[in-house]
């Protein structure tokens, strides 16, 4: 049989029942997209929650007052609540640990905040001009708060965009406006970038004024909620991390370590459990389209079962009239082939354009693996051929009327 | 070895079917020679082997026992491909129940053969209708569907099939079971023009006394054992066409 002839057979084969062709398609097609969109999935979510850790800020190591919780990823754990951590410990870490960058301190409340007809309750963050350096934000419009503004306790107020847009609206500029933050009048001196980003604690909705206002008005002492240092480049992370530790527990007087009454968080740790946490997440994903793919693929086997049973007279036919066993086997092998990779090539294609329009209608960032390709297509093409083909070859050593009576 | 005139010749041939209590033995021991250019008529009631000898004389089953010898070849001795080779370059078989590719046109059908054995496209097409003429089928219906023809119409397309690779040794089921009158003698015509003018052995099984009377030969089986193995003398006039 010449190439031409075994596509003419295998097109006729194909199209010739077109409900069970279609069926075992989209058996391939469904299990074969589900694995591609679901790892595309996972795999994307672990990007985006990477990048949105890395946007925090860059080499951070934040230090929050509470009693120090194991390996201790709880960011906001005790923020707030105890008060241990000074302004005068920010300064020491300043000044005192080595390969330190800059040092940004926080005096975090949430306050009802008004302007003008409206009103928004937003968190206040009091903190000093390092801030926009550490926690890597920019200044859209106006300028960050300076060391002047701390010096003369002003009360000036940077603005963060989700925060103008309610209070002001969107594509106003207030700089200049004066917003009211628990009965005092504070002017608006910047806006910052927008960051995008969701959830808790969004630097999109918050209000930064100088550290010794938010003090003074405010809180009444020289505690704060946070200190953000940051490192000056990655290698000396774990050491800075000590340092801060050591310097702190000296100067609260602890000696034993496991007593100590702040936690540090290194943004390193961050990256590692987040990751690990998607990375879970991806598994699952994966384990649910793999069982997709196997249900697909026990599909395929029925149905190609099922036709090389339906065809073993025919079978019967070709053999009585001179085909020889390869014959036989070589064009079920054919069908096999094209069924199995035409509807991988869809599926794949499905699987491609599904996670294109999760992350195109910004459900959650996706990203296609080659490997998941790679692996749902040769699941599928493999057991397609082996379910397809191998009972053509055991038809085909029948003699020809044992395969012609065949029922 | 055996003169070349021997075109076949079978030797105690049994063929049991199953085995233990269900076994079947639907030939008890045949022997026969065929010459080459014979036509020979195969008769005999329902169930009594004819069948299944013929199966064995086309190569499409083994026997249980005995010998076959096809043009000085030992068939039993051939494997799988060599018997595909035998079956699609020396013989033309006509099923009983005709068996034809439900999905393939008549032409198509008729060009299988062809396609296994590899000619060329255009000679295949060629081939495929003089024999789909040959064997009397009209031209409109050379693109339908085999299961769009009628009963007479798939039968003739069965008949070209079997006539299309040229084969030495024709053999035909029934060949007319399911045709009116005057096709069959149409059809038992192109047999007889194939045997008398172009040489080819035939053997034909048939119910019908009156067809068996187109053969030179005729084998009458019952039981699964020859009966009688008699020339026809009065032979019918030469039909032509
Ligand atoms: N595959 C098989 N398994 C078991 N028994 C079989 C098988 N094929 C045929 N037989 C039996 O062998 C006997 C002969 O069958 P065969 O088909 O040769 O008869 P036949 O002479 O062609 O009859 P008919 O004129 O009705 O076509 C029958 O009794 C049948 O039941
Ligand atoms: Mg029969």
């Amino acid at each position: 049989m010449t190439a031409n002839d075994i596509f003419q057979e295998t097109y006729t084969a194909l199209t010739s029942n077109k409900t069970r062709t279609g069926l075992t398609m989209l058996g391939i097609i469904i299990g074969i997209s589900s694995v591609i969109a679901m790892t595309a999935i996972g795999a994307g979510a672990q990007r985006s929650i990477q990048a949105s850790i890395q946007s925090i800020g860059s080499n951070l190591i934040i230090v929050t007052p509470g009693a120090q919780r194991g390996p201790g990823y709880q960011i906001s754990a005790g923020r707030g609540s105890a008060r241990t951590l000074r302004l005068e410990d920010a300064d020491a870490i300043a000044s005192q640990v080595a390969s330190v960058k800059a040092v940004a301190p926080e005096l975090s409340i949430r306050e009802q905040v008004t302007a003008p007809g409206t009103n928004t309750n937003v968190s206040v963050i009091g903190t000093n001009a390092n801030y926009p350096d550490v926690r890597n934000i920019q200044i859209d419009n106006g300028y960050f708060i300076t060391d002047a503004n701390i010096q003369g306790i002003q009360k000036v107020a940077v603005i963060g965009p989700t925060v103008r847009d309610d209070l002001f609206g969107p594509d106003t500029n207030p700089i200049g406006q004066t917003i009211r933050i628990k009965g005092l009048d504070f002017k608006v001196i910047g806006i910052t970038t927008t960051k995008g980003g969701s959830g808790f604690n969004s630097q999109d909705n918050m209000i930064f004024i100088p550290i010794s206002s938010a003090q003074r008005f405010f809180a009444g002492d020289t505690y704060v909620t946070t200190i953000d240092v940051e490192a000056e480049n990655q290698q000396v992370m774990t050491q800075v991390q000590d340092d801060i530790t050591s310097l702190l527990l000296d100067r609260h007087k602890i000696s034993d370590p496991t007593m100590a009454d702040f936690s540090t968080v290194n943004q390193a740790d961050i990256v590692a459990t987040a990751s690990s946490v998607a990375q879970t997440f991806t598994i699952l994903l994966a384990a649910v389209a793999g069982i997709s793919l196997l249900v697909g693929g026990i599909g395929i086997m029925n149905m190609m079962l099922t036709t090389v049973t339906e065809r073993t007279r025919e079978i019967g036919l070709r053999k009585a009239i001179g085909a020889k066993k390869k014959d036989i086997s070589f064009q079920f092998l054919a069908e096999a082939v094209m069924l199995t990779f035409s509807s991988g090539t869809i599926g794949v294609f499905l699987g491609w354009l599904i996670s294109f329009l999760i992350t195109y209608l910004g459900i959650i960032q996706t990203s296609v693996s080659f490997f998941s390709v790679l692996l749902a297509f040769g699941v599928s093409a493999l057991i397609g051929i082996i379910f397809g083909y191998y009972p053509a070859c055991r038809a085909a050593s029948l003699n020809p009327i044992e395969a012609l009576r065949y029922e | 070895m055996k003169p070349i005139s021997d075109m076949l010749e079978i030797k105690n041939v049994t063929k049991t079917y199953g085995s233990g209590n269900a076994a079947f033995t639907a030939l008890c021991g045949v022997s026969f020679d065929i010459h080459e250019g014979e036509f020979v008529a195969i008769m005999g009631p329902s169930g009594s082997g004819k069948s299944t000898l013929m199966h064995i004389l086309g190569a499409l089953d083994t026997p249980t026992s005995g010998s076959y010898f096809l043009e000085g070849k030992d068939v039993s001795k051939l494997n799988d491909n060599e018997l595909a080779d035998i079956r699609r370059e020396k013989i033309g078989f006509v099923f009983q129940a005709f068996n034809l590719l439900p999905r393939a046109t008549a032409l198509r059908n008729v060009m299988l053969p062809l396609v296994y054995e590899e000619t060329n496209p255009e000679e295949r097409e060629s081939r495929a209708y003089t024999a789909l003429k040959a064997a009397g089928l009209g031209e409109e219906y050379f693109s339908h569907l085999s299961n769009q023809l009628s009963g007479g119409q798939i039968q003739r397309v069965a008949i070209a099939r079997a006539l299309v690779n040229n084969p030495s040794l024709i053999l035909a089921d029934e060949p007319t079971g399911n045709l009116d009158s005057k096709t069959g003698e149409i059809v038992l015509g192109t047999f007889q023009e194939l045997n008398t003018q172009h040489g080819r052995t035939i053997i034909l099984i048939t119910h019908e006394p009156d067809i068996a009377e187109y053969a030179k030969r005729i084998i009458h089986i019952k039981d699964g054992l020859i009966l009688s193995d008699t020339p026809n003398i009065s032979k019918k006039v030469t039909y032509s066409l």
